[in-house]
């Protein structure tokens, strides 16, 4: 038998409670478990009602992110929810975490923010760690090396009572990424060129492994950006190996292993990559050199298309022609040109402080274009602050932008972030499917630095024209 | 759980590839704090105009699909988001299996855990199933099968583990819980601690 182990299989193994069998699905231990208020209160209610405790509130991370306004205020007092339902839920999961001992980073914390983006940047997203949360986009942690997904609300409950799941063993697949990425193409180029490539059920009951020179040349943010939308091929998680760059990253962050343990923390996360020779179920290798900026032209993250590249023509097909009346986009010509009506920058998959950073050198001393609104949503209350230290705060405001609180705002639409029916949105996020920036709203998703381009141009448009 | 192994509908097909959670419950409607009463968001905004009146075209609204229990949807049903409320919707809708050539990863695992059933069949029985919408079938989750109009019966893949459950009512928390000295013994003897 081959001994030899994939990155994946290391982490997993090291997280059984009780082995699979063949009726039984492992006993597999949770290290780190997100909330947040969406996904969150029926879960609360079943404990509640068989009167259990959450097993270890010091292993939760818990925020406020999905249905919070990101609204400039003063004060956090004055913030205006979006509905009685919004709000309602916002105080039950205060009253949740009040009642079960969670420590809850809410609208008076300095480190709110998206969870995925919190994760990180306190240092509670570590390698060799298993993290879940009731939000798919949990994928994002496995940049870290860590094992990283998305469970539903039934599951949030399992956690919160056990601090365990029942799993089976995922797949494995892994996608070298060899060459370097031309100037202004980014880590949101290659995953949704990825994405193209393998469509949006390729990774179904897969775990992910990105690997090459291309991966290991990015920085944490441009991994986490990868790694956030291995969900949208469908996979279970992605993952990416620690190496100097994650050290380095993740080194005196707060939740970090501190001093006394940073040693014995670097010496075991070294261990954490694949063996040589070890057996992935599935591998693709595909070369960054010759990719550009890429834009969905659909409705979901698998139709996609280079920046200067026709829109391809799969009009035989019936979902493919509904996508396209609905985005009213013509085949046979490129993206470049179609008006646009917002830009929107943030998400979990965008909105750290290097997405900030490539949107604003865009835009700086530049003015957006009449009639285009652009809102500038940071990751976390932590980014905008930093964002204000570099001043970006000013050069996108200077250029006729709206600079927000962080939240998840437009990218699920679900705080009153929305675009209107029939408008045209250029948009950091991950998804692009039909309503969900809006009812009856139209998304094109790119990378921060095309969003910025089209900010400035009011139309779909190439970044390396704005370099 | 009232949970009922075996059971005929008729279907109500929704052919288009790749149908998200986002169709399937817009994320305005996730503002709920109980997981009753979602199924008049199912599809919401495929079904209703901004007035609130029926699309009369859509599939759902018309007279055919009244009392249908079985959704036959297109490749890669359910992809996207992990909400829950998607299962809980189409559950209290009155949807009890979803038929497709694929379905994604945690939508079938939510599914299960409350008693949708997630039937994957090959392309010739799904094309059969898109061809021919209002056909009578039988789902047998106990026999893992899925029987058409003509007779012809069809094997389909389901966890052991989620069935068991489902057919023997129990609480997969419950479960878990039988775990706990197991789980405890782990935190003590593990070489780190996160």
């Amino acid at each position: 038998m081959n001994q030899r182990k994939t990155l994946f299989d290391k982490v997993w193994n090291d997280h059984i409670v009780v082995a699979e069998t063949a009726d039984t699905p492992a006993v597999l231990y949770i290290d780190l478990h997100i909330i947040h208020e969406v996904t969150t209160p029926q879960a609360f209610s079943v404990l509640r009602d068989h009167k259990l405790p959450v097993r270890r509130p010091d292993l939760v991370l818990a925020t406020l992110d999905h249905s919070t306004p990101t609204t400039p205020v003063s004060t956090f007092k004055d913030l205006a929810v979006v509905s009685e339902g919004a709000l309602n839920q916002i105080s039950q999961m205060e009253k949740n975490c009040a009642e079960f001992g969670i420590d809850l980073l809410g609208f008076d914390s300095a480190n709110r923010g998206i969870v995925h983006v919190i994760g990180p940047e306190l240092g509670a997203t570590q390698p060799g760690k298993t993290i879940v949360c009731g939000d798919s986009h949990t994928s994002t942690h496995g940049a870290f090396g860590a094992l990283a997904f998305g469970i539903g609300t039934t599951e949030v409950g399992h956690v919160l009572a056990t601090q365990s799941l029942l799993q089976r063993k995922p797949k494995t697949f892994a996608i070298n990424v060899d060459g370097t990425l031309p100037a202004g193409v980014t880590a949101k180029d290659l995953i949704l060129a990825i994405i193209g490539m393998i469509g949006v059920d390729g990774g179904t009951g897969h775990v992910i492994e990105y690997r090459g020179d291309a991966i290991t040349a990015l920085d944490m943010e441009a991994r986490m950006t990868i790694c956030n939308m291995s969900i949208e091929a469908g996979a279970r998680a992605g993952m990416i190996a620690p190496d100097a760059t994650t050290y380095e990253y993740l080194n005196g962050l707060p939740r970090a292993p501190q001093a006394d343990e940073w040693d014995a923390a670097v010496s075991r996360w070294r261990e954490l990559c694949t063996d040589e020779g070890a057996r992935f179920d599935k591998a693709i290798t595909i070369s960054a050199t010759d990719l550009q900026p890429m834009v969905t032209f659909g409705t979901n993250p698998g139709m996609v298309v280079g920046i200067n590249d026709a829109v391809p023509d799969n009009l035989s097909d019936p979902s493919f022609r509904k996508a396209l009346d609905y985005m009213q986009i013509e085949v046979g010509k490129p993206m470049t040109g179609y008006d646009i009506d917002i830009v929107f920058i943030g998400s979990c998959t965008n909105s750290r402080l290097s997405d900030l950073q490539q949107a604003a050198d865009v835009v700086a001393g530049r003015k957006i274009a009449d009639g285009v609104r652009m809102l500038v949503v940071p990751g976390s209350q932590q980014i905008k602050k930093a964002a204000e230290d570099l001043g970006l705060d000013k050069i996108f405001m200077q250029a006729g932008a709206e600079w927000r609180e962080s939240g998840c705002s437009m990218c699920i639409g679900m705080n009153g972030d929305t675009a209107g029916k029939g408008q045209l949105t250029v948009s950091t996020s991950n998804r692009n499917f039909e309503g969900r920036q809006g009812v009856g709203a139209r998304t094109i998703l790119a990378s921060p630095m095309t969003a910025a381009a089209s900010a400035i141009a009011g139309k779909v448009a190439d970044p390396r024209e704005y370099l | 759980m009232k949970f009922i192994s075996k059971f005929s509908s008729r279907t109500v097909v929704m052919p288009t590839t790749d149908i998200d959670t986002d169709q399937i419950i817009p994320a305005r409607f996730l503002t709920t704090t109980s997981k009753e009463g979602l199924g008049r968001y199912v599809f919401h905004d495929l079904r209703f105009n901004a007035d609130g009146s029926e699309k009369q075209n859509f599939v759902l609204n018309t007279p055919a699909a009244q009392g249908c229990g079985i959704l036959v949807g297109g490749h890669n049903f359910g992809c996207g988001s992990s909400r829950e409320h998607a299962p809980w919707a189409l559950l209290d809708y009155g949807i009890r299996a979803v038929v497709s050539t694929a379905i994604a990863d945690i939508f079938k695992t939510n599914s299960l855990k409350n008693g949708l059933i997630p039937v994957v069949v090959d392309q010739v029985t799904h094309e059969t199933l898109l061809q021919n919408p209002g056909m009578e079938l039988t789902i047998d989750l106990e026999a893992r099968s899925l029987t058409l109009a003509n007779g012809r019966s069809v094997e389909f893949p389901v966890g052991g583990f989620a069935r068991y459950c489902l057919l023997a009512g129990i609480d997969q928390l419950g479960y878990l819980q039988q775990h706990l000295n197991s789980i405890a013994r782990f935190e003590e003897s593990r070489s780190w601690t996160p």
